[in-house]
């Protein structure tokens, strides 16, 4: 799996959850929390959706690492090798 | 094996609804029915709620047509209950005294509303749609099957009719009707502030070991079933009510009617800036791998406006919640007639003495907001520790 399927399939997860977001205007660097007003259901319910869609069981501990969404894409492509 | 007849009336589904139209049913006569099945969808003047049925049993008659507008307590349906058919049923999900409550008594601000975007739930063929929408689609000769609708659950709605007919342009996913939701925001929050005199207590409690608790309890599960602080702190509620009752029940025609059941009412943000607060049932009986998972289940379907007649009317106590990222206290309002809210702010790293030394810990406020006609600050205080108590022996819940 490439980086642009990832950010396809994390962008999507994120469409579901925040339907209203626009992923064209969101700031790769923001922290996506703050950018599309998740709480921690919303994040949740997030690595639940990604861990379904490729497998990757992220563990709490490294939430912070994809709290924006370069570093997701960084993280999942590292899980993914 | 006995059987009654019992009818199954027009709820009230909040403090100013005197009236509801039957927009369909989902049974019909013989049917078997258990505690808990939705059985009707009823529209308010603030959208269409699915009303659930309390007795298991057999529909017997349905006395109401769809496309009748009636008062509330009005006899809908008869159901042939049986002692068999109990059995087989559900767990009571809301305790006898708050079922048999006069119509009209079970007020909740009527926040729960809110139009839903979604596809047309179909069920055995029918779509789902006001009478309203029906009487106008036929008159203008639009197939609802092609209509997306915008009420609850995906019910069709006279607007929506006119959109389908009007326009054939780009489908704009729609939201809740959040414009509804901050009226009766307003309603239910300003007949509190008016008929309530509120105290406050707040406290704050060292959490650093149910924080470890919690990291060790999901470090070994997948995000599915994974807890949240939040499930925990509603459990503590719960349970804490148990030994304090003057905080879970109603104050009802000047006096406060405790309630035997805990069903606790759950504060849920919704995206662009509603709030509702539906009930999760019989929260003390629940494990929290239960509780977390009708959480989960809640906020979805609260989110997504698939929101059930029981979870409206029946909440006994308020928990409110600002999550990690929200401020460190919160001061609710109470929902009438309830007589308490318990609220949590974020879970703060402060400095906090242990013994004589200052370590970094986290730090969590709760704070009481409740009815001073039926308890007192004496009172709150103590349950408010116990909360705290609750939540520094996580096995305890």
């Amino acid at each position: 799996m490439n980086d642009t399927e990832i950010r396809t399939i994390f962008l999507e997860e994120i469409g579901n959850i925040a339907p209203e977001s626009d992923s064209r205007k969101l700031d790769p660097a923001a922290d996506l929390r703050e950018a599309l007003d998740l709480d921690s259901m919303d994040f949740l319910n997030l690595m639940t959706a990604i861990h379904r869609r490729v497998g990757v069981n992220i563990p709490e501990l490294d939430y912070p690492e994809l709290f924006t969404l370069d570093g997701a894409i960084r993280y999942l492509a590292n899980q993914l090798k | 094996m006995s059987a009654d007849v019992v009818d199954f009336r027009m709820p009230s589904l909040g403090a100013d609804m005197e009236a509801g139209t039957l927009v369909e049913w989902l049974v019909k006569p013989a049917d078997k029915v258990k505690r808990g099945d939705i059985v009707a969808v009823v529209e308010t003047q603030k959208g269409a709620i699915e009303v659930e049925v309390f007795e298991a049993g057999e529909v017997a008659e349905i006395l109401v047509e769809p496309g009748a507008r009636v008062p509330v307590g009005t006899p809908l349906a008869r159901i042939r209950t049986s002692t068999m058919a109990e059995a087989a049923g559900e767990r009571p999900r809301a305790s006898p005294e708050i079922v048999a409550a006069p119509p009209g008594a079970l007020s909740r601000p009527q926040s729960l509303s809110a139009a839903p975007a979604g596809v047309p739930r179909r069920e055995g063929g029918r779509v789902l749609a006001s009478p309203a929408a029906r009487e106008l689609a036929r008159s203008v000769g639009v197939d609802l099957a092609a209509v997306v609708g915008s009420g609850p659950d995906g019910a069709i709605v006279r607007e929506d009719v006119l959109r389908s007919r009007a326009t054939s342009e780009v489908k704009k996913p729609l939201g809740l009707d959040l414009g509804v939701m901050r009226e009766a925001i307003a309603a239910a929050m300003a007949r509190s502030k008016r008929e309530i005199p509120h105290y406050y207590l707040q406290h704050q409690f060292d959490v650093t070991a149910i924080e470890t608790w919690l990291a060790r309890t999901n470090g070994d599960r997948p995000p599915a079933e994974r807890l949240l602080f939040a499930a925990l702190a509603i459990k503590a509620v719960a349970l804490a009510v148990k030994r304090f009752p003057q905080f879970n029940g109603f104050w009802r025609e000047g006096r406060f009617e405790p309630s035997a059941a805990i069903h606790v009412g759950t504060a849920i943000a919704i995206r662009g800036g509603g709030l509702a607060a539906p009930a999760l049932h019989d929260v003390d009986r629940l494990s929290l791998d239960e509780l977390m998972a009708r959480l989960r289940d809640l906020v979805q379907r609260m989110r997504a406006g698939r929101i059930r007649s029981s979870e409206i009317a029946y909440a006994t106590i308020t928990v409110s919640s600002l999550g990690e990222r929200g401020v460190e206290a919160l001061f609710g309002i109470i929902y009438p007639p309830q007589v308490a809210l318990v609220g949590f702010g974020t879970i703060l790293r402060r400095p906090w003495l242990v013994g004589e030394d200052v370590q970094a810990r986290s730090v969590l406020t709760v704070t009481l907001a409740a009815d001073h006609r039926v308890s007192d600050g004496h009172a709150g205080a103590l349950f408010l520790a116990e909360i705290g108590k609750l939540l520094q022996e996580p096995e305890s819940l």
